[in-house]
């Protein structure tokens, strides 16, 4: 029996039973749907932490106060103010016979605030930082500048503004920005009646970063929002931007001794504070999302194994159903292996239906939450890669023809004259 | 040479322990150009005699020659190979495809050769039995003897040496059985064998030859003195 023959014959077996066949591979298709979105999240989250590391700026450290374990997260995440970083520490790291490979610090401290003009007023986060901001962060202005070193150091009552800031405050009254008295008032503690700040410039849209919407944000000079609206003397990150890749290492060790010498530690364990090196931190994600679709990947295994039993349960009733007809086909010639043939042809062309339909609700789920991720508005890329349908189509073959194997045999082996006999 | 030689033939059917002898020791010879009839009452092991011959089962002990070979050593697929190629069934109960046209349950067995002239083959096979007029009807679309003619035709397809007919005309009006036995007794005229199984004399008596069986035995081996001819029947041509 020829293979074009042994195709249009079992299509014709199946299209006889329509909606069974389709019920048989319903396991198949939610198996493999769910093998392809689970693989286009994967690659999707994977775009997305790719996308923020180029945007964020390469071969960053993120110094904290406080010690936290490697790899947890940062103890002001529980809610516990350590207050051991200061402008000092920043200092010391300018020490470029200390850290050499330090091409830009940045000390920040931040904090929540309304900001006020015209009668409107707009709740967002402000950051106190130096102007070494722009060195160490990648971004572009979409008006004016960011303040500058004399202003910086001087105090200037001068603020920058994330773009949706700006937008709500002057979209409505079309204004421009540039050149505006815009009001802070901090939600902890400070001026009461706000502090006056003139806009010098604007931040194109950025979008969010591990998270955090970052065109929500105004930024303003370090001394003012540690003193006139947070009413603190220390840091609450600094970040050091290393000049290569090759020395992040070498720099991590460097901030380390700097800042060991500073807070007079000597055990590393007495250290009061943390070095991260943001490639680590986003590897860590990566380790997490690829566990999570690890694990995700089990689940859908696990409902292509259920699809399998599916298909092995049919199939014997299927070849039940058609022990006359095997009969009938053994007594005018079919030998064993051309029965066997036919029903793993069966077993694989179903699963092989489900596979494909699989693919296509899998592409149109990943590409629905695409549509949702973008809308919501995070750098999220549309992946079904070739080798996951290649996957996919092989893995529903595969699943059809360890399935009804059993099925497939036991059609073989019936004896010709008790299966033209069955009733 | 003899197409069919069988000598001492016997079958067991064992089952847990209990073993029921079925064939007991049977010994004839089909020459080619044999019209044969195989008689017996219910039990009397004629189908089985007819599933060894036929290749469909094999013999427990004794020989099986068939056109001069021992089929002893025959293997599985190679006897599968004999079903499809020399030899052909029409059974009782017809066994067409459902959901199948006339003319793809003839070519059935087709599926399993190498032949490749399907469409002109099963068109012959089914202009042989005079249905060329129903090719593209479905198996449950046509009447009884229609059906038992398209199994004919199936079982003339592949151009077999014999052709065996258990009980063709059982499930048949008289009529219709009438034009199966008439065609029967055609292909037999153009030189094939057919073996006849069946428990009614008027049917067996269209046959050249009658073996009576009953338990196993052969009771009789005779030729038919007033042999039934078929009358001719329009359909056939």
């Amino acid at each position: 029996m020829n293979f074009f023959s042994t195709i249009k014959l079992v299509f014709r077996t199946l299209t006889a039973r329509k909606g069974r066949s389709f019920l048989t591979i319903l396991g198949i298709v939610i198996g493999v749907a769910g093998v392809i979105v689970i693989i286009a999240l994967g690659a999707g989250a994977q775009s997305l932490i790719l996308g923020q590391i180029t945007r964020l700026g390469s071969n960053l450290l993120s110094i904290q106060p406080g010690k936290s374990n490697e790899k947890g997260p940062p103890a002001q995440l529980f809610g516990i103010v350590v207050t051991t970083l200061t402008n000092a520490d920043a200092s010391a790291l300018r020490d470029t016979g200390k850290v050499p490979h330090a091409a830009a610090v940045n000390a920040n401290v931040r904090g929540g605030a309304a900001v006020i003009w015209g009668g409107k007023s707009v709740d967002t986060n402000f950051w106190g930082t130096d102007y070494n901001y722009p060195a160490v962060i990648n971004f572009t202005m979409r008006q004016g500048r960011f303040f500058d070193q004399q202003e910086d150091l001087g105090d200037a009552s001068v603020a920058v503004l994330g773009s949706s800031v700006a937008d709500e405050l002057f979209g409505g009254a079309d204004a421009d920005p540039i050149g505006q008295i815009i009001k802070v008032r901090s939600a902890a503690s400070g001026e009461s009646a706000g502090l006056p700040l003139r806009v010098v410039g604007v931040i194109s849209p950025r979008g969010s970063i591990f998270f955090q919407d970052q065109d929500d944000q105004i930024f303003l000079p370090l001394q003012l929002g540690q003193e006139r609206l947070l009413g603190i003397h220390y840091l609450q990150a600094i970040n050091l931007k290393v000049d290569s890749s090759d020395q992040v290492r070498q720099t991590v060790s460097d901030v380390t001794s700097v800042l060991n010498s500073q807070h007079r530690v000597k055990r590393e364990a007495d250290a009061d504070f943390t070095v991260r090196n943001i490639a680590d931190a986003i590897s860590i994600l990566t380790t997490i999302t690829s566990a999570l679709s690890l694990f995700l990947t089990a689940m859908a295994a696990i409902a292509l194994v259920v699809g399998g039993i599916g298909i092995l349960n049919i199939m014997l009733v299927t070849v039940a159903e058609r022990t006359r007809e095997i009969g009938l086909r053994k007594a005018v010639g079919a030998g064993q292996a051309a029965i066997l043939k036919q029903f793993l042809f069966e077993a694989g062309l179903l699963t092989l239906i489900g596979g494909l339909i699989g693919i296509a609700l899998g592409a149109l789920i990943s590409y629905l939450i695409y549509l949702l991720m973008v809308y919501l508005g995070y750098d999220w890329a549309f992946v079904v890669s070739p080798a996951s349908v290649g996957l996919a189509i092989g893995v529903s073959i595969l699943t059809g023809i360890i399935f009804g194997l059993y099925p497939a045999l036991k059609a073989a082996r019936l004896n010709p004259i008790d299966a033209l006999r069955y009733e | 040479m003899n197409i069919i030689r069988v000598e001492n033939l016997e079958k067991d059917y064992v089952n847990e322990d209990l073993i029921t002898p079925v064939l007991r020791g049977v010994s004839f010879d089909v020459s080619p150009g044999e019209f044969l009839a195989i008689m017996g009452p219910s039990g009397s092991g004629k189908s089985t005699l007819m599933h060894i011959l036929g290749f469909l089962d094999r013999a427990s002990r004794g020989l099986y020659e068939f056109e001069g070979q021992d089929t002893k050593k025959f293997s599985d697929q190679y006897l599968a190979e004999l079903r499809n190629e020399r030899v052909g069934f029409v059974f009782q109960s017809f066994n067409l495809l459902a959901r199948t046209t006339v003319l793809d349950n003839v070519k059935l067995p087709l599926l399993y050769s190498k032949k490749k002239n399907h469409d002109q083959l099963a068109r012959q096979a089914l202009a042989d039995v005079g249905l060329t007029h129903r090719l593209d009807y479905y198996s449950n679309q046509i009447s009884g003897g229609e059906k038992q003619r398209v199994a004919i035709a199936r079982a003339l397809v592949n151009g077999p040496a014999v052709i065996f007919a258990d009980e063709p005309t059982g499930n048949l009006d008289s009529k219709s059985g009438n034009t199966i036995m008439r065609i029967l007794q055609k292909l037999n005229d153009q030189g094939r064998v057919i073996i006849l199984v069946t428990h009614e004399t008027d049917t067996a008596n269209h046959a050249k030859r009658i073996i009576r069986v009953k338990d196993g035995r052969i009771i009789s081996d005779e030729s038919v003195r007033q042999r039934t001819i078929a009358d001719s029947d329009e359909l056939v041509k």
